[in-house]
């Protein structure tokens, strides 16, 4: 195919001003984006580990999710599923002890759930678009979609997702009817209460909690509960270095 | 050329095998089929769009559903009719109106031939409280 040096300049232009429009378009897309979302929501968690571990062997959070979700219990620990549970410090804060707090802390269990981060790994792992960052901040599962592959499994640096080897219904005690169960075959987490912040209710965890050790709100609001929290004490996440931006902070 | 009535013979197998279906079906066609007994719902009237739209589309209408409430938090449903319903397989469909798998769904997919029916290997099939949007 010929070309003419005249109809080769018409057609760079061309493209050049559809690149340039695009640009313009979605530039001005991003910024009206930006202003309709002006009250932006971020739910957030803080957990008190000096008020969590008042009461030895205390796990009134974890009964609540795990029997209101209808979360399996298997004995055999490899098909372990779980959304809140417990962990030793020195698991959990791998860098955030001296050798003398170490003497302490060693093996005093910490709570965890999954951090609903800022930039989930799991999202981006998600073959199949089975998991994403909702806007106010929690990371969604669609059951129904998810293949199994655990590739978010993999990716996620806090252990937060748990894959269902077997059928689950067998080993759930008593089957909670508001809730559906999940299938053999696919991966579940903690949905951060999803189901009930939308009836403007607190996660069962914070509500179930006796010591009142887990604060939960709007990292976004200044003057919400979890915000002054986190003004006025010490706080650490898990794994920060990483930059998933988890949404969980514990309360030293 | 010995060999042809066994070809003949042969093909004249070969197609009848071939278009057995076609034979069957022909022959199915006068055995009157009897329509699924299914259990209508005592206490509604309506269902939450027109009976024929149901009967054809269910399937489509419950995976709107599934997306709305699951991607975009949709969890209410304004019907035809104006009213309004809470979008829930086992709450709204089951426990509201329907009241029992084995008795609506069961019925029609196992009559159709269609019993990959698999909502419930995971949403709850035992009617509940129906709670008001």
């Amino acid at each position: 195919m010929k070309i003419t040096r005249k109809r080769f300049l018409q057609l760079s232009g061309l493209s050049l001003i559809a690149v340039i429009a695009k640009k313009l378009v979605r530039g001005v897309a991003s910024v009206s984006a930006s202003e309709g979302g002006a009250k932006k929501t971020r739910w957030g968690m803080a957990i008190d580990l000096q008020k969590c571990r008042r009461k030895d062997g205390c796990n009134l959070c974890i009964k609540a999710c795990h029997s209101s979700h209808n979360v399996p219990h298997f004995a055999d620990g490899r098909h372990e599923i779980k959304w809140v549970w417990k962990q030793s410090f020195e698991d959990v804060f791998p860098f955030a002890q001296t050798q003398y707090t170490r003497d302490v802390f060693a093996g005093v269990p910490v709570l965890l759930l999954c951090n609903n981060c800022d930039d989930p790994p799991c999202e981006d792992a998600c073959a199949v678009g089975a998991t994403w960052k909702r806007d106010d901040g929690v990371v969604m599962m669609d059951w129904h979609r998810c293949i199994g592959c655990r590739y978010c499994m993999a990716a996620c640096p806090y252990g937060s997702r748990s894959f269902n080897w077997q059928d689950p219904r067998p080993a759930i005690s008593a089957i909670h009817p508001d809730f559906p169960t999940r299938t053999k075959g696919v991966v579940e987490k903690c949905n951060f209460c999803e189901e009930r912040l939308a009836k403007k209710l607190s996660p069962l965890c914070v509500e179930n909690c006796e010591e009142k050790a887990l604060v939960f709100g709007d990292l976004e609001q200044p003057d919400s509960e979890i915000r002054q929290v986190l003004r006025s004490r010490f706080a650490l996440q898990r794994k920060p270095e990483l930059g998933a931006g988890p949404s969980v902070y514990y309360l030293t | 050329m010995n060999d042809r009535p066994f070809i003949v013979i042969g093909l004249i197998v070969f197609v009848a095998f071939v278009t057995t279906p076609i034979w069957r079906g022909v022959a199915a066609r006068n055995v009157a089929l009897a329509a699924p007994e299914i259990k209508v719902p005592a206490q509604e009237k309506h269902c939450v769009a027109p009976v024929s739209y149901m009967r054809t589309s269910h399937m489509h209408l419950l995976n709107e559903w599934r997306t709305g409430v699951v991607r975009s938090q949709q969890r209410q449903y304004t019907a035809y009719d104006g009213k309004v319903y809470e979008i829930s397989l086992t709450r709204t469909c089951l426990s509201g109106c329907h009241g029992s798998r084995q008795e609506f769904c069961d019925r029609c997919h196992n009559y159709n031939g269609v019993a990959t029916l698999n909502c419930w290997e995971c949403h709850n099939d035992k009617p509940t409280a129906r709670s008001e949007p």
